[in-house]
């Protein structure tokens, strides 16, 4: 039995199903009190890093409702019960369980409705704790599972080992959660928007991620025509490798640059700076996480990137927080994060954060080719603001004798403003082109909705009539213009992208090889 | 030194001290050195204020009168502080006001 899904990271994978969302697996009770303890505490922790970081991803009421979990969690006053019990030989999880229900019970027992009705997240809270206890090993994914449920937490896909294979198979879930980013990145094939499985599928499964689908209790047939379609899918992959050392360039011979998008320093670890034109896109998100970061902490990490990218360049976004990327202390919550105070503006408005991430860029930019954009620019007006404040950080740096350079800097174009009026930005170094945020701003079609996911589509003759021009304005005033969202690395838009007139593309670095293998068809 | 300080004030916050609310409210308490405690009647009893796990034992929804004292360091700041967090419905208005 097929079902049909949106393809979020194109590959496919045979294997036995795992079930994310089965109930946790029986805990091993240990041999001392002591170990009980440490235990607990560190199922504890491990619940509370896994919440931390599906905060990071939430939005809507989730973060609110996730900051309660954690400040339950952390409160001493939750698990004293249980760390009481452990003293008379009770093991970890039987221990935690009674102090939870006891809890809960509390909870059910009130009279009022909204109290009642956190007996569910005091519920999900004890659950969270259990399952941290006993996956130690049985709930870890064998390795080359398809990992199968309605959705999952990154801290989930980070804990799970990708080196033998493996996919992963959403009822629910978005191409654009930051679970699918990790996935393209990591080649790893994932599928999501299958609906609700009937019944709970075991065995064995094929994933197809190139097309979208997957085949539940295959037949030898259905086994025979995957394993084809595989094999033509690795052997395409396998031909595109023999263009990644290569420089790309169209069937013509038009030369265009492919740049790679990262979001972790630790990402270039990984990447030959030779196959690549440089690094189109650096986000900046991932330092904000869990705190605000030090101008140190920042300068390192951009100074480590440089480094590794020589004289090639180098294009950190300033901080995009905001929309589906909530930070605490520095993003508010709004009834609609995407078209609020995100990207640019919230670090116009926190310039006090913004200056700090500001001088880590100035003195890191003495280290290499930096050039640094800004997200979310709706009106020239606030690229002058922003290049104001870097001025005025590069003065204060210069007049303390600290090491610096000011960077070209440009911006990200995404609010439809911009790319219909493109003329009010004839003074900026550069343009990039994100295409995720314009195509889901031209058609007002959110990215991390599966139902609407059908109109989120980059190829729209709105979205490359908007491309088109933005790379013609660019062409006619010498102005740079990139492309940084998912469609430069997908094989299938490339083609309309080079026709629009884009010759300077930035993809993750898993798809390097198949959107140069994908340039060279082009004939243009 | 032992200052000490002590006010009421009415929760009109639609939920009450309840979860998100709760977790602001916990968060403020744990800010100050002084100890701090809550309870929904004069003659308690009383619930640390800096453990959300206790402040939502307490069970104070919309309309109760919350009484909280505090003792120590910079008690009277405490509880001014919290009295004006719930006095502006743990700021959860504010939020919604701005995303509007």
């Amino acid at each position: 039995m097929r079902i049909e899904g949106i393809p979020a990271s194109p590959g496919y994978a045979e294997g036995t199903l795992f079930n994310l969302d089965r109930p946790p697996a029986a805990y091993v009770a240990k041999a001392s009190e002591a170990e009980e303890k440490a235990a607990l505490k560190a199922a504890i922790g491990k619940a509370v890093s896994r919440l931390t970081s599906l905060v990071e991803t939430a939005d809507g009421d989730a973060p609110g409702i996730l900051e309660f979990h954690i400040a339950m969690l952390e409160d001493v006053a939750l698990s004293a019960p249980a760390f009481a019990a452990l003293g008379s030989g009770e093991p970890a999880d039987a221990a935690w369980r009674q102090a939870l229900d006891a809890e809960i019970a509390g909870y059910e027992a009130s009279d009022q409705d909204y109290f009642r009705a956190r007996a569910a997240d005091l519920r999900d809270i004890r659950d969270q704790v259990l399952r941290a206890l006993s996956e130690d090993s049985e709930t870890a994914a064998p390795p080359g599972s398809i990992l199968y449920g309605s959705d999952i937490a990154p801290t989930r896909f980070l804990e799970t080992d990708w080196s033998r294979g493996g996919g992963i198979a959403l009822g629910a879930g978005s191409t654009a959660s930051h679970v699918a980013m990790l996935a393209r990145s990591r080649g790893v094939p994932m599928v999501v928007g299958l609906g609700a499985f009937a019944d709970e599928p075991t065995g064995n499964a094929l994933l197809d991620a190139e097309h979208g689908g997957i085949v539940l209790s295959p037949s030898p047939k259905e086994i025979e025509a995957f394993r084809q379609s595989s094999s033509s899918f690795a052997a395409r992959q396998g031909q595109a490798q023999t263009f990644l050392a290569q420089p790309a360039a169209t069937k013509a011979g038009t030369s265009v640059r492919v740049q790679v998008n990262i979001a972790y320093p630790s990402d270039v670890d990984g990447i030959d700076i030779a196959t690549c034109d440089g690094v189109g896109l650096m986000r900046t998100e991932f330092l904000f996480g869990k705190a605000l970061p030090d101008e140190e902490t920042q300068y390192q990490a951009y100074r480590k990137v440089l480094e590794w990218a020589g004289e090639k360049p180098v294009t950190i976004r300033t901080i995009d927080a905001g929309g589906d990327k909530p930070i605490p202390d520095f993003t508010v919550e709004e009834t609609n994060p995407f078209l609020g105070l995100r990207g640019i503006r919230l670090s116009l408005a926190r310039s006090d954060i913004f200056r700090v991430q500001i001088r880590a860029l100035l003195r890191a930019a003495a280290h290499g080719n930096l050039k640094v954009m800004f997200p979310m620019i709706a009106r020239a007006e606030e690229h002058r603001q922003a290049a104001a404040l870097f001025a005025e950080e590069e003065a204060a740096l210069a007049s303390r004798g600290v090491a610096h350079k000011l960077p070209p800097l440009g911006i990200m174009v995404e609010v439809p403003s911009v790319a219909i009026a493109p003329e009010a930005f004839a003074d900026v170094a550069f343009f990039s082109i994100g295409s995720n945020d314009l195509t889901q701003y031209v058609m007002a079609a959110a990215r991390d909705n599966a139902a609407v996911a059908h109109l989120n589509a980059v190829r729209h003759p709105a979205v490359m009539r908007l491309i088109t021009s933005v790379a013609a304005f660019g062409r006619e005033k010498g102005i740079p213009v990139s492309l940084c969202g998912d469609a430069g690395g997908d094989p299938a838009a490339i083609p309309a992208l080079i026709e629009a007139g884009l010759r300077d593309l930035s993809v993750a670095p898993a798809q390097l090889a198949m959107a140069k293998a994908a340039i060279a068809d082009v004939p243009v | 030194m032992s200052a000490s300080a002590e006010a009421t004030v009415l929760i009109t916050h639609e939920v009450g001290l309840h979860a998100r609310p709760s977790v602001k409210f916990t968060k403020l308490a744990k800010s100050f050195a002084a100890e701090v405690e809550v309870a929904v009647a004069a003659n308690g009893p009383w619930f640390d204020a800096k453990s959300i796990v206790k402040v939502m034992a307490a069970k104070a929804p919309k309309g109760t009168v919350l009484h909280i004292r505090a003792r120590g360091d910079g008690a009277s700041n405490a509880v001014e502080a919290l009295v004006g967090l719930v006095q502006r419905d743990f700021d959860e208005d504010a939020d919604h006001a701005r995303s509007a």
